[in-house]
């Protein structure tokens, strides 16, 4: 049935409702986060932030706000469900994923209640599909209490400049380093691999620095690899990222992306630091 | 038994790579059967190839400018060869800039189907490049296996939706499902859908359109007679839909779906010289 006939009584029956009309401004952002499974949805008035945690030591948030979508209805103050992220990526795709201009997949996504399946209505030249997607009690997403006042470090960069490394990552490291200094290097990524180590380094006036704020002591902070090397996805859709570490050692990276129709939306991932025995 | 055959024009040349290389991500072994006025790749419907069964029928005047053909005896004047297309695909692949490509049976250390090429070069002599194709004779008292196969007495026919949208649609199945169902009805509707424990998805195409099946469809019951809203369905494993879907490299000038419900999906994709027929059986 088109989208536009669904009864009245069904839409009544909804207590979350969210559309667009290019279901690509919700999948893209999605994919950025998907490095697991499974992902807490969590709808305030606000807006969609969707969770993906790994292992307990990183979190991907992505935030859609209200604007954002053609319609967006909530019932009460805040619904919450799990789904499984890498079916519901399957479903919003549906059409196939190609970016063909001027044709686009519209997508009206409701939802009952607890106990009730995340109802997706896709359309596309006239071809509606409906998915019915299994939800689960929503997890706690971990509270990372990271709060700007324990914030040590901060740097914004366009992602333009870091893209490139991240690329190039050498995966045969464990960890990946980062180092931020009021002093030379400034700013700077290292990997200890198999053929040896690199550094690359971001000085504090270079034209990718958008800001650069240093305490007055560095901070040199080791994360694992499998964890961050994820973010790349993050941050090939955004065009700019700020990288803050606080006095525990833990990593935010948040990354600015602009969809489709060139809105606003945030990512943001929060890594525990990799601790590492001491070898006497 | 003779048989020798001459390509020598460029388009009738990459229409012949297009259908074989179709045949051949269809199935890694199939007969080859030549007759004076066509050729036909044959797929019977045994268990080992999960009873799925493939006719597809090549005018040979269309493709050749020279075809010669004697067959087993005067009354049976036919050649059935067995053959895995992969080879015959590889051989047309070095062929495919070639002045001329002649085909013959011969008879090496094997039975073989000899593809010469002649390329273009340089010099005043033409280079020519020669692969020998291992082939089977397949004997007159198995030919019953290959025979045509019959139209389906089916409950529904009905046109492919955009073969594009289609296998998109199937592709993202394929992750979620190893099966899905195909129904349709004579209004023109068709829907692809999946139910497993996660999820379960619908696709509802629309106006797609009934062949009208007339004096030529072996129709017992009539389909005036049908409800035209009754859908008839067959479920079937998606890993050979997709690999019927994903295979084409003919893009049919029609393209249509039989459906003996709960029994057979039969698809046919007509181009105007190579008709293409896929048989599915349906999954309980």
């Amino acid at each position: 049935m088109p989208l536009s006939t669904q009864s009245q009584a069904d839409a009544d029956q909804y207590i979350l409702i969210a559309s667009l009309d290019n279901a690509r401004n919700l999948s893209n952002i999605l994919k950025a986060i998907s490095l697991r499974d499974h992902a807490i949805f969590n709808a305030t008035q606000n807006g969609l932030k969707v969770t993906v945690e790994d292992s307990k030591c990183l979190q991907a948030n992505a935030f859609i706000q209200a604007e954002i979508f053609q319609e967006y209805i909530i019932k009460e103050d805040a619904v919450g469900f799990q789904v499984n992220l890498t079916v519901l990526l399957d479903c919003l795709t549906i059409f196939g994923g190609s970016t063909v201009p001027g044709v686009c997949t519209a997508l009206r996504m409701c939802y009952n209640g607890y106990g009730y399946p995340l109802t997706l209505f896709l359309e596309e030249g006239g071809v509606v599909t409906v998915c019915k997607i299994n939800t689960q009690e929503p997890e706690e997403p971990i509270d990372f209490d990271f709060c700007s006042t324990n914030v040590t470090n901060k740097v914004i960069l366009q992602s333009e400049s870091l893209k490139e490394a991240f690329s190039e990552l050498d995966m045969t490291s464990e960890v990946l380093q980062i180092t931020m200094s009021p002093s030379h290097p400034y700013f700077r990524l290292s990997t200890f691999g198999n053929s040896g180590n690199a550094h690359y380094d971001y000085p504090k006036d270079s034209d990718m620095m958008e800001l650069f704020h240093c305490t007055s002591e560095a901070s040199t902070c080791k994360y694992k690899m499998s964890l961050l090397k994820p973010s790349t996805k993050a941050l090939a859709l955004s065009c700019k990222v700020s990288v803050r570490t606080d006095s525990r050692g833990f990593l935010s990276l948040q990354y600015l992306v602009r969809n489709d129709d060139g809105q606003i939306c945030f990512v943001e991932y929060y890594c525990c630091p990799d601790e590492e025995v001491e070898e006497e | 038994m003779k048989f020798r055959a001459k390509i020598i024009d460029v388009g009738c040349l990459n229409h012949f790579t297009r259908v074989v290389n179709t045949v051949s991500r269809l199935t890694k072994a199939c007969v080859l059967r030549l007759t004076c006025d066509h050729l036909y790749f044959v797929l019977s419907g045994r268990v080992a190839s999960g009873g799925v069964s493939m006719w597809c029928e090549l005018s040979q005047g269309n493709f050749f400018d020279e075809f010669q053909l004697e067959g087993v005896s005067a009354d049976a004047n036919e050649i059935f060869l067995e053959v895995a297309p992969e080879n015959l695909s590889r051989a047309l692949k070095t062929a495919q800039n070639a002045k001329s490509v002649k085909i013959k049976l011969t008879k090496k250390s094997c039975p073989c189907l000899t593809l010469a090429a002649e390329l273009p070069s340089l010099s005043s002599v033409s280079r020519v490049v020669t692969h020998d194709i291992p082939v089977d004779v397949i004997p007159r008292r198995l030919w019953h296996d290959f025979r045509e196969p019959q139209m389906p007495d089916f409950d529904v026919s009905i046109y492919l939706p955009p073969l594009k949208t289609m296998k998109s649609v199937v592709d993202r199945m394929k992750n979620l499902s190893n099966y899905l169902v195909l129904e349709a009805n004579l209004n023109g509707e068709m829907n692809l859908k999946i139910d497993t424990d996660l999820v379960s998805v619908t696709t509802h195409f629309k106006e797609l359109g009934n062949p009208p099946w007339g004096d030529d469809g072996s129709q017992s019951s009539s389909p005036a007679h049908r409800d035209p809203d009754l859908m008839a369905e067959a479920r079937v494993e998606i890993r050979k839909l997709q690999q019927f879907l994903t295979g084409q490299q003919v893009n049919p000038s029609r393209a249509m779906c039989n459906i003996v419900d709960r029994r057979i999906l039969h698809l046919i994709f007509l181009h105007e010289d190579v008709s293409l027929q896929y048989f599915i059986p349906a999954v309980v």
